[in-house]
């Protein structure tokens, strides 16, 4: 058994695991956190996608044991003093989801898309790569392809994140 | 998984000491394919040695205009930096159109070089694969071949090798270093990967107990006016069927510099030598550009369900340096 640290949504963890366990096996068996979904458990699909350090990364092909010391933010802690994070709320309004077993890994997946796009990040459809892309649809699509949604939701879905960049723009 | 030891190395002569100690061990970086391939029983290690806490993750400008390239590295800071955006786009390009942003983030620069094959057969450890465990046949030829090779493939294996930044890399003329207990030495990227021949379960010149420890890429006035084009069944994440990582110079009309390389084609990113030699001096024209890709891909030999490649790597060959010609740099 290893015994591993780390910061999960704010609060500090120490577990004994074995090496062969994923981060996301970690915070659904060990620590409860549900909210993150096993998909396919081969990084095809990105339900299991939470935040490390800001960092959105697939839970199901990382060994807790390699996330000592980092900080990992899931869905249940996007939220702020009791008010849910600005994208649940859109993806609640534009149906950004059916049957939602993928929302989870969508709504961190795009906190941290939308980090990525404001230090400047440019993705595959980006136009001229040293020049800032505007998150078009397209952009919108490219950059959360890492996401599968069964029930197709995707109008809805960049639907929502689009409602957020509009609203961060006007603020 | 098979449950392993775990060591958790703090530098890198303590990593390359543990991996020459411990007799089937493996180096893990981002896991993204290690993990996986673990999970599938195609890997199994008794000891992981954990790479990722390394001090190699530097992207430094060198003497003369070169980059050197910190093994561990994820994906996606290399694609996003602004040295490589400008001075190399061909690359940041390649490593963009790979993987998905997630996988992006935690997988690294020397496991991406590392990284296996996709083949299914590959994957299936119900199937005969002399990749996998070598004599025991090959269940692709003669199978669903649609996504194999097409150039330098063998009687033992006609799997592709799946990366998109080592076709950049490729065209680039970078240099892989690797460090072990016997020193360090700088490899080619070119005569890193190896083709299949009667050997397919050895894919790169790398022993067993090396590290990659850094990547670099030459200065290059050409690779500022590169670009990388692929061709897949999907528009995003999803594997190359055919892809092209090429940088033109032209002078009065004439090809003055050209690099090319191909993935998805062979079981090592393709160098278009034949191309560049065709191109190298002949008028820059479309005329000239089909020639090149027709004389690359001269050897080709198709499997049942994949001959759409040789045509798809040639008009993807001329499209891409049409491109280059008409809109320049992808920076």
């Amino acid at each position: 058994m290893i015994s591993v640290r780390m910061r999960v949504n704010g609060s500090e963890v120490s577990v004994a695991l074995e090496p062969q366990v994923s981060l996301l096996d970690l915070l659904r068996g060990r620590l409860g956190l549900t909210g993150t979904k096993r998909g396919c458990d081969q990084g095809a699909c990105g339900a299991c996608t939470v935040l490390a350090d800001g960092e959105r990364i697939n839970s199901c092909l990382a060994l807790a044991v390699q996330y000592e010391g980092r900080d990992i933010t899931t869905i249940e802690g996007l939220a702020r003093d009791g008010e849910a994070h600005p994208l649940q709320t859109a993806f609640v309004r534009n149906d950004g989801l059916q049957c939602g077993y993928c929302t989870s890994g969508q709504i961190c997946s795009a906190v941290g898309m939308l980090a990525e796009h404001g230090a400047g990040a440019p993705s595959a459809v980006t136009e001229h790569l040293c020049s800032a892309a505007a998150l078009t649809d397209a952009e919108i699509r490219e950059r959360m392809s890492g996401n599968l949604c069964r029930c197709g939701a995707y109008n809805g879905i960049v639907g929502a994140i689009q409602e957020v960049v509009g609203k961060e723009a006007v603020r | 998984m098979k449950t392993f030891s775990y060591v958790r190395a703090t530098d890198v002569a303590t990593a390359v000491g543990a991996i020459a100690s411990e007799p089937n061990a493996k180096f893990i970086g981002g896991g993204t394919n290690l993990v996986d391939l673990m999970r599938e029983r195609v890997e199994s290690p008794d000891t992981v040695v954990d790479i990722s806490a390394l001090p190699l993750t530097e992207v430094e400008e060198l003497p003369g205009g070169g980059v050197r390239v910190g093994a561990l590295t994820r994906n996606s800071h290399l694609a996003a930096h602004p040295l490589i955006r400008a001075r190399y786009p061909v690359l940041s390009q390649a490593i963009l159109t790979g993987a998905s942003a997630q996988l992006r983030n935690m997988a690294t620069v020397g496991g991406n070089l590392l990284q296996r094959t996709r083949c299914p057969y590959f994957y299936d450890d119900t199937a005969a694969c002399n990749k996998r465990e070598p004599g025991a046949g090959c269940d692709a030829i003669g199978g669903f071949t649609r996504g194999h090779a097409v150039l330098g493939a063998s009687e033992a294996c006609i799997a592709t090798h799946p990366s998109d930044m080592c076709v950049a890399l490729a065209a680039l003329d970078a240099t892989v270093e690797v460090r072990s207990v016997r020193g360090t030495r700088r490899v080619p990227v070119d005569g890193f990967h190896l083709l299949p021949g009667a050997t397919p379960h050895i894919e790169t010149v790398m022993a067993a107990d090396e590290l990659v420890t850094a990547v670099e890429l030459p200065a290059s006035p050409l690779a500022a006016n590169s670009r990388y084009r692929k061709v897949r069944d999907r528009a995003s994440y999803a594997f190359a069927l055919v892809s092209v990582a090429a940088a033109l110079e032209v002078t009065g009309g004439a090809v003055a510099g050209v690099r090319l390389a191909l993935g998805g084609v062979a079981a090592k990113p393709w160098r278009a030598r034949e191309a560049e030699r065709v191109l190298l001096g002949a008028p820059a024209t479309e005329e000239s550009f089909r020639r090149a890709a027709e004389a690359e891909l001269a050897p080709a030999a198709a499997q049942p369900h994949n001959a759409f490649k040789i045509e798809l790597a040639r008009r993807t060959i001329t499209a891409t340096l049409r491109r280059l010609l008409t809109d320049g740099s992808a920076a």
